[in-house]
């Protein structure tokens, strides 16, 4: 049993996976089911004049906002989303109605019946013309140090602009949820990362008291944050549906469906301004991070302030002017989605601090390892670094282990090697997991242990790893260790499963629940022990001037990636990933690797391959035919490892890890693209129409 | 329309309309839930069966077209040795996340090895490139495929 926490056991879940007993929501049966279909506006920007049904059969129902029994906005961080349209439509896709019944043919049949008068408005797509227009739903702002002044004494000033596109989740089972009324309290079942955010959101919306509504979580086919504040709107949809009908109610979308209208990640543009002085050491930045946030504000101020929290990335730069804006344009709302804003502004931190060294005429590596934060070094919003940064240690493995120099020397033209450094916050931002709180339950009845808590498991390995952090605390096999069904009627609030939190922040919990236990263990066959999450006492934050640690604790990593290019097609091929992470002790160093090598492969796709692009509001992309995710044939070897550095916080030690290695990804390519065309890449994705057009410029 | 056909062995009538996706057939008239649909439009693989030993995407064959033909979904393999095979190799890499689309790699893994037992990774990649994952990133359900092969040695 004193086996390393690290060492791999066999995740709790894949047998039931494999042998495809796992029931996902479109699995489940129910007796007198009925079924849901949206009609959506296929208008970007304009007033609903007139709604005109056809007749609607027995048993058939046309449920809209009328139907909605108490407030009809999606509960969320700006609960700004209508359940159903009102008198206007704001986005290509957004439901108006449902159309509900038993028969799925002339349920479709109805809704394509179902004739809407709309008088067009003027519309706004580009963040360009959002701009100019401001259209501005959030404006954050924050200072450090000078910068004025370091602008002003500068020696070199270097201006340089970087944009990324959307990135569709593509959890491999679409959104799907359905509701019924049991004895007056309402049950949800669905594909959620986030049980309690629905259970607010349906609090909202059915008017009910808090005792007659449970969320039950379903086996989920993926997420990625796609499953974070989208649930809310289709539970809402459904129990709607199933309150009026008093049928239970089904709605599961296809694909074309999910891409339609599920939200995305935010198209960027990011813009920074750098003062070099006489030792050629970047003392000041001026950024400008805008994020395009669709139709609807949501969650996109939270990922906005993680984007700007992570514009400085690794590096310590003593004077920052930072400012961040969400606009809005009548498109398909953007939200959630693993890595939530950082993937921008690291890849363009990432690409700034290269396009700098090669002007200068000095190594990017060596160059971006002058500017290295250390412990207690302040972070760009005036906080601490309170751990050791150990990326000396990390960069050495890894060029080591990519022979990194050795390639730069012997590359010839249309073969290249990138390397990027990066960070990720721990937890949520600021004062999140305070306001949070978590809580967990741990009950003993004899010598089986079950662990209460709203983490889900979506594919990540999080049952496995809670379950693991309780048995070897109390040095019980983890048989006899169980998670309660995920029920909000069963378990306590521990927070949503998202902002990679899981294992530090609950696993914490678990940890100190469980080695209290361990103590009372004989002195009672049937025990509970609770614990509320408490934020360790060196942290400070002030929500209102953005000062102070922005997170507890950083993960760290660095990657190498190599790249090759076709000098005709131009056709990318992303050759060996080599990867080193700080993500102070690995829980299980398996499912790690499953997250290190996923999160690889979406950066990868997001940077290459994974183009999505609006058109007069409409995007381009449809299907999966049309939206390309990464293959077999696309994903490079990966070589990952891990350096230890014990967070005296986290569970054995571990910090935090889903997101991290999606941020590293990404840059590690466009760095390999731009040395191998000796060109700056400035944009994600890297096309081979791009390509092409960067290697013809002069 | 009346449609007969062998089910993991087992024949069966059924009158339905030809247009009819296997795919619904499966899930909806025989509960063959491991059967999943990941896109409909035959680019996930999530819906693979076997079709008289070769993976197919089952959301892309209209019921009419399986007249006389033998179907194998997930719920008839995993009574056999090469499915405890793969099961194991699935395990002990780590292939499996979310799990949506491991039914269907199991299915393509089943019909690559039944056609060449003894592939490269290369081989290994191509046949299963018609599978789509999310989360794996791919090289730990080829380790998966690889162990399987050493633990079901000659099964294929
Ligand atoms: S559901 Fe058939 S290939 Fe995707
Ligand atoms: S394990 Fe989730 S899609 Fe493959």
């Amino acid at each position: 049993m004193k086996e390393s926490i690290s060492k791999s056991i066999l995740r709790v879940d894949s047998r039931k996976k494999i042998k495809g007993e796992a029931k996902y929501i479109s699995d489940w049966k129910f007796k007198n089911l009925l079924f849901a279909k949206t009609v959506r506006s296929i208008k970007a920007k304009a007033k609903i004049l007139s709604i005109e049904l056809p007749k609607i059969p027995a048993g058939f129902y046309v449920i809209d906002k009328n139907d909605v029994p108490g407030v009809n906005r999606m509960h969320t961080v700006v609960s700004d989303h209508p359940i159903f349209a009102e008198d206007d439509v704001q986005y290509i896709g957004q439901p108006i109605l449902i159309v509900v019944g038993p028969d799925r043919e002339i349920i479709y049949s109805i809704a394509s019946q179902i004739k809407i008068q709309y008088q067009e408005e003027r519309t706004l797509f580009s963040l360009e013309e959002a701009e100019e227009r401001s259209t501005v739903f959030t404006d954050y702002h924050y200072k450090k140090g000078k910068p004025e002044k370091a602008f002003q004494h500068a020696k070199l000033l270097i201006e340089d602009e970087f944009s990324t596109g959307y990135q569709e989740h593509v959890y491999l089972e679409p959104q799907g949820i359905a509701a019924e009324f049991k004895k007056g309290t309402l049950f949800v079942y669905g594909s959620m990362q986030c049980p309690f955010y629905v259970k607010n959101a349906l609090l909202d919306t059915m008017n009910l008291p808090d005792n007659k509504i449970r969320v039950v979580q379903t086996v989920t086919g993926g997420a990625f944050g796609g499953k974070e504040e989208f649930p809310s709107l289709t539970a809402c949809h459904v129990a709607i549906a199933a309150h009026k009908t008093h049928h239970p109610v089904m709605m599961i979308y296809d694909r074309s469906e999910d891409i339609l209208c599920s939200t995305k990640r935010h198209p960027s543009k990011v813009r920074y301004k750098a003062a070099i002085d006489e030792n050629d050491q970047v003392i000041a930045l001026d950024i400008d991070v805008i994020l395009n946030a669709g139709a609807y504000n949501g969650l996109s101020p939270v990922v906005l302030q993680r984007g700007i929290f992570s514009a400085t990335n690794v590096y310590n730069i003593p004077h920052l002017n930072v400012r961040g804006r969400n606009f809005m344009t009548n498109s398909v709302p953007s939200g959630a989605y693993r890595g939530f804003g950082a993937p921008q502004t690291i890849f363009s931190i990432e690409m700034l601090f290269y396009n700098i060294a090669v002007k200068l005429g000095i190594d990017p590596l060596e160059y971006k390892m002058r500017h290295l934060l250390k412990k207690n070094d302040p972070t760009c919003t005036g906080g601490q670094i309170h751990e050791e940064v150990k990326l000396p240690e990390i960069i050495k493995k890894v060029i080591g282990k990519s022979d990194y120099y050795n390639k730069l020397k012997t590359n010839k033209k249309y073969h290249g090697i990138g390397i990027s450094l990066f960070l990720h916050g721990c937890g949520f931002t600021g004062k999140g997991e305070s306001v949070i709180s978590g809580k967990i339950i741990l009950n003993k009845n004899k010598d089986i242990v079950t662990l209460k808590v709203s983490s889900v498991e979506m594919g990540q390995g999080a049952e496995t790893s809670l379950r693991k952090i309780v048995a070897y605390t109390l040095e019980i096999p983890i048989e006899n260790v169980v998670c309660e069904k995920v029920d909000t009627g069963l378990i306590p609030d521990s927070g949503p499963t998202v902002a990679s939190r899981t294992t530090m922040i609950v696993g914490g919990l678990l940890r100190q629940t469980a080695l209290e236990m361990k103590e009372r263990w004989n002195k009672a066959e049937i025990l509970d022990v609770s614990k509320s999450y408490k934020h360790p006492d060196y942290l400070h934050w002030d929500d209102n001037k953005f000062h102070g640690d922005a997170y507890p604790v950083y993960s760290w990593g660095a990657n190498v990636a190599e790249v090759e290019i076709d000098p005709i097609t131009y056709e990318l091929t992303i050759k060996k990933i080599d990867a080193v992470y700080d993500v102070g002790v690995p829980i299980d160093e398996r499912t790690l690797k499953g997250q290190i090598e996923g999160g690889i492969a979406q950066g990868i796709g997001w940077a290459t391959i994974e183009v999505m692009e609006l058109e007069n509001g409409k995007l381009k992309q449809s299907n999966l035919t049309d939206y390309k995710v990464p293959t077999s044939m696309d994903v490079p070897e990966i070589n990952c490892c891990f350096i230890s550095n014990p967070y005296e916080f986290g569970p054995f030690g571990a910090k935090c890890a889903g997101e991290l290695p999606f941020v590293g990804a990404p840059p590690a390519v466009a760095e390999a693209v731009a040395n191998a065309l000796k060109k700056p890449i400035n944009h994600l994705p890297i096309t081979p129409e791009r390509l092409m057009e960067i290697d013809n410029e002069n | 329309m009346k449609i007969e056909f062998y089910l993991n062995n087992e024949k069966k009538k059924i009158d339905i309309e030809a247009s009819i996706r296997l795919l619904d057939v499966l899930r909806e008239d025989f509960g063959l839930t491991s059967v999943k649909e990941g896109c409909g439009e035959g680019e996930c693989g999530a819906c693979v069966v076997l079709v008289n030993g070769k993976a197919m995407n089952s959301c892309m064959i209209p019921a009419g077209s399986i007249i006389g033909k033998s179907i194998v979904t997930l719920e008839g393999y995993k009574n056999t040795d090469r499915y405890k095979a793969i099961e194991t190799g699935f395990m002990e890499a780590g292939s499996v996340q979310c799990g949506f689309c491991t039914p269907g790699f199991v299915m393509a893994t089943e019909s690559l090895l039944n056609q060449n037992p003894n592939p490269t990774d290369e081989e290994i990649k191509e046949g299963l490139s018609g599978n789509l994952c999310r989360c794996t990133g791919y090289n730990m359900i080829i380790q998966g495929v690889r162990l399987a092969i050493r633990k079901g040695a000659g099964l294929w």
